[in-house]
């Protein structure tokens, strides 16, 4: 059971919360400094990776989630999409102040770099939103704000729903310790996180719900109204093929009502062919041109600090690749794995993509061919160096299995250096790049 | 002696008249196979490579007396694929699909604990008893009959260690790829189990990758529960957190859990040497033998 506890308490580890209760303490209520029992979303702490190409869910903005989340009946503090600073303004008059100003952007940490502010009246608002809007923030740059009515509140919760993948079953999580670090919690006090871990043939029976809110010490003049919104997370959960979904802090006011003060959906990409309206929010967001061109390109890559550029077939084999580069004293470069299969014009077009990086010095091609040929690794490899009148960095190529032999006699190795091992091609192009870097 | 399949392993494949379950059912015929039935709807009564299809892989049973299945069926169908298939008496369905939504295969998974089937995959190569049959895309050339088991969560890396244990003469009864998925069927303690049991398996060599905790729980039975042998090589050392490397199952998650280093602890301290390198590992096995 201990095993299942930890497993469970990690697998939220990934998404911390949103917001850190900003004000001063009094018991166990928090009261903002400049406004009393309003609160002051701030999110300054979050540790959730940036959306990339790599990477196996699509993240939706916080106003999208909320959108949706509001459809399906989860209150939701009333809110405006502004674009300008004259729209913010608008919708700061509008909604009443005072309001939160949110930058939306798919990163954590949006509070700590600046991108959350409070505004008490029109001239705040203003420079909150012309302070936020154009802003850099972790490499993607804010082009809409959400702005927010602030929310009254006696107490702040926790509830998510993922995948415990070790469990194969969907779990949900539910604290009464939400707003402050979610990861902390669970990492030091994983008792105070109730789960309840779902059979997906049935999905979440309403007892399971009552369990996992009571099992919390959710407040009794709330613990309705959270079981309500913990079941409709949980069928949104299911419903959009999410990988997560979560709200925190889920805000309760004195009244015993409940508000959603951020909303958190993120979908499963393989699962995005049933979900044509949400993969219509999908949007480009990388942070750097050589992700783009990977992503234009259909590769999966991972840019990486090093000098040492990697090209491979299979994901464990690409990986095996970096650790050895890094065993042998190198640096990768980056992560690029052409899938299985692949074709020649594929194979050029990866060496493309690791030659547009200016930190590499040298390139390792490691081809183990099972349902990819050697013989079309070769063609693309010929067709992408012959067209240089001189070859930019050198390449080492390794290729092994289906049609390797075959890929040899067709491979023009005035232009590449050839080793028989995964080991000695890694050696040489770890080699290489000292001498190209000198 | 082998695990899971062997030269009377009877196989019907699931989406035989695709690209891919056509080119592979050759492949895998070529290899000595026993493929006797394809199933997909709509098709029967055809025939692929000399293989009677059938509707449903209920008729197919029936009529070929299949006991094994590989499924090539596309991910938005696979999971349709994979129940047809456990609702029959199989002992073992292969799934090389990859990118099955992973709300449906904790569905899957769940039909599978009903049942006596066991599930390799999805997304994973497949299986081989190298001189009897393979059931999947393993390009079987690279292997040979022998002492050494070996499960693995990556299919190209599964090559690069048999092509080091081959290319010194150490050949393998049954070599396993897993899938690199967060949701499979088969885990290493399955695998590793089933290597435990078999008399001829006389060392077993086991590829993990970063993500998940499968290694580490791996391990600990492992120690408690093996008497065969097992060195291990796992991949994504050099993994930043946050970043998914290809598989989806590949990720190590910002508190460090899923790293290389707790998996490589919790291996040595099961008193199982990991190798730096596939060579290593190779070399760890040899001296075991």
């Amino acid at each position: 059971m201990t095993l299942i506890t930890e497993r469970a308490a990690r697998s939220i580890v990934k998404y911390p919360a949103r917001y850190k209760k900003v004000g001063l303490a009094f018991g166990d209520r928090v009261f903002p400094v400049s406004a009393p029992n309003v609160i002051h979303p701030t999110d300054t702490t979050n540790s959730c990776s940036p959306k990339m190409s790599a990477d196996s869910t699509m993240k939706l903005h916080e106003y999208q989630a909320k959108r949706i989340f509001a459809e399906a009946g989860i209150p939701t503090p009333d809110s405006r999409l502004a674009t300008s600073v004259d729209e913010a303004v608008d919708a700061g008059r509008d909604l009443g102040y005072p309001v939160a100003v949110k930058a939306q952007v798919q990163v954590g940490g949006r509070g700590k770099a600046g991108g959350i502010e409070i505004a008490g009246d029109d001239d705040e608002l203003r420079d909150a939103a012309d302070a936020i809007l154009g802003m850099d923030l972790k490499g993607y740059t804010v082009d809409r704000v959400l702005v927010e009515s602030a929310v009254d509140f006696v107490d702040e919760l926790y509830l998510g729903v993922t995948m415990d993948r070790g469990e194969g079953e969907p779990v949900v999580m539910v604290s009464s310790e939400g707003g402050v670090d979610i990861e902390t919690v669970a990492e030091e006090t994983p008792e105070a996180i109730a789960r309840e871990h779902v059979d997906p043939a049935f999905g979440l029976h309403p007892y399971q719900a009552r369990k996992a809110v009571y099992g919390a010490d959710i407040p009794d003049d709330a613990a309705r109204a959270v079981t309500s919104v913990l079941q409709t997370l949980y069928d949104l959960w299911e419903s959009n093929d999410a990988s997560e979904t979560e709200i925190n802090p889920l805000m309760v006011t004195s009244e015993g009502d409940v508000v959603a003060a951020d909303a958190v959906l993120n979908v499963d990409d393989d699962a995005l062919f049933r979900h044509s309206d949400l993969a219509e929010l999908e949007e480009e967001s990388y942070t750097d041109d050589l992700e783009r061109k990977a992503g234009e390109y259909g590769f999966d890559y991972v840019r990486l600090s090093g000098n040492v550029g990697i090209i491979g077939n299979g994901a464990g084999l690409v990986m095996t690749t970096l650790d050895l580069v890094d065993y042998y004293g190198g640096a990768p470069a980056n992560f690029l794995d052409i899938g299985g299969g692949a074709k020649a014009e594929r194979v050029a077009n990866a060496l493309d993509m690791v030659f547009s990086d200016p930190n590499v010095d040298s390139v390792v091609f490691n081809i183990f061919g099972g349902i990819t040929r050697g013989d079309e690794v070769a063609r693309g490899i010929n067709d992408a160096l012959e067209q240089f009148d001189e070859i930019p960095k050198p390449v080492v190529v390794r290729l092994a299995g289906t049609n390797a032999t075959e890929g040899m006699e067709i491979l023009n190795t005035e232009l590449v250096q050839v080793e028989e091992t995964l080991e000695g091609a890694v050696q040489r192009a770890v080699a290489n790049a000292e001498e190209v870097a000198e | 002696m082998s695990i899971f399949v062997n030269d009377d392993t009877r196989v019907v494949v699931q989406g035989i008249t695709g690209g891919e379950g056509s080119f592979h059912t050759q492949q895998m015929m070529e290899y000595g196979t026993n493929v006797v039935a394809g199933a997909v709807p709509g098709k029967g009564g055809e025939v692929v490579e000399g293989v009677p299809v059938y509707d449903t892989v209920h008729e197919a049973v029936r009529h070929e007396d299949a006991d094994a299945s590989v499924v090539f069926v596309p991910p938005a169908f696979a999971a349709d694929a994979l129940f047809e298939a456990l609702d029959t008496s199989l002992d073992l369905v292969v799934a090389i699909t990859e990118g099955i939504p992973t709300q449906d295969m904790s569905k899957v998974a769940r039909r599978l604990r009903e049942t006596d089937t066991a599930l390799i995959g999805p997304n994973c190569p497949g299986i081989i008893t190298p001189g009897e049959a393979k059931l999947g895309i393993l390009p079987g050339n690279i292997f040979d009959d022998g002492k050494v088991g070996l499960v693995s969560r990556s299919g190209t890396l599964t090559y690069q260690v048999v092509d080091n244990l081959t290319s010194r003469g150490i050949g393998q009864t049954t070599a396993i790829g897993i899938g690199g998925d967060p949701i499979i069927g088969t885990s290493f303690i399955d695998a590793l189990e089933r290597f435990e049991a078999d008399e001829e398996t006389e060392a077993v060599a086991m590829c993990g990758e970063i993500g998940g905790e499968d290694e580490e729980e791996a391990a600990e039975f492992i120690a408690t529960e093996m008497d065969t042998p097992v060195a291990a090589f796992i991949a994504g050392r050099t993994a930043p957190p946050g970043k998914r490397m290809g598989h989806a199952g590949a990720i190590v998650s910002g508190s460090g859990t899923g790293t290389a280093e707790s998996k490589i602890e919790a291996l040595n301290n099961a008193g199982v040497p990991v190798g730096d390198t596939p060579e290593q590992v190779a070399d760890h096995i040899e001296d075991f033998l």
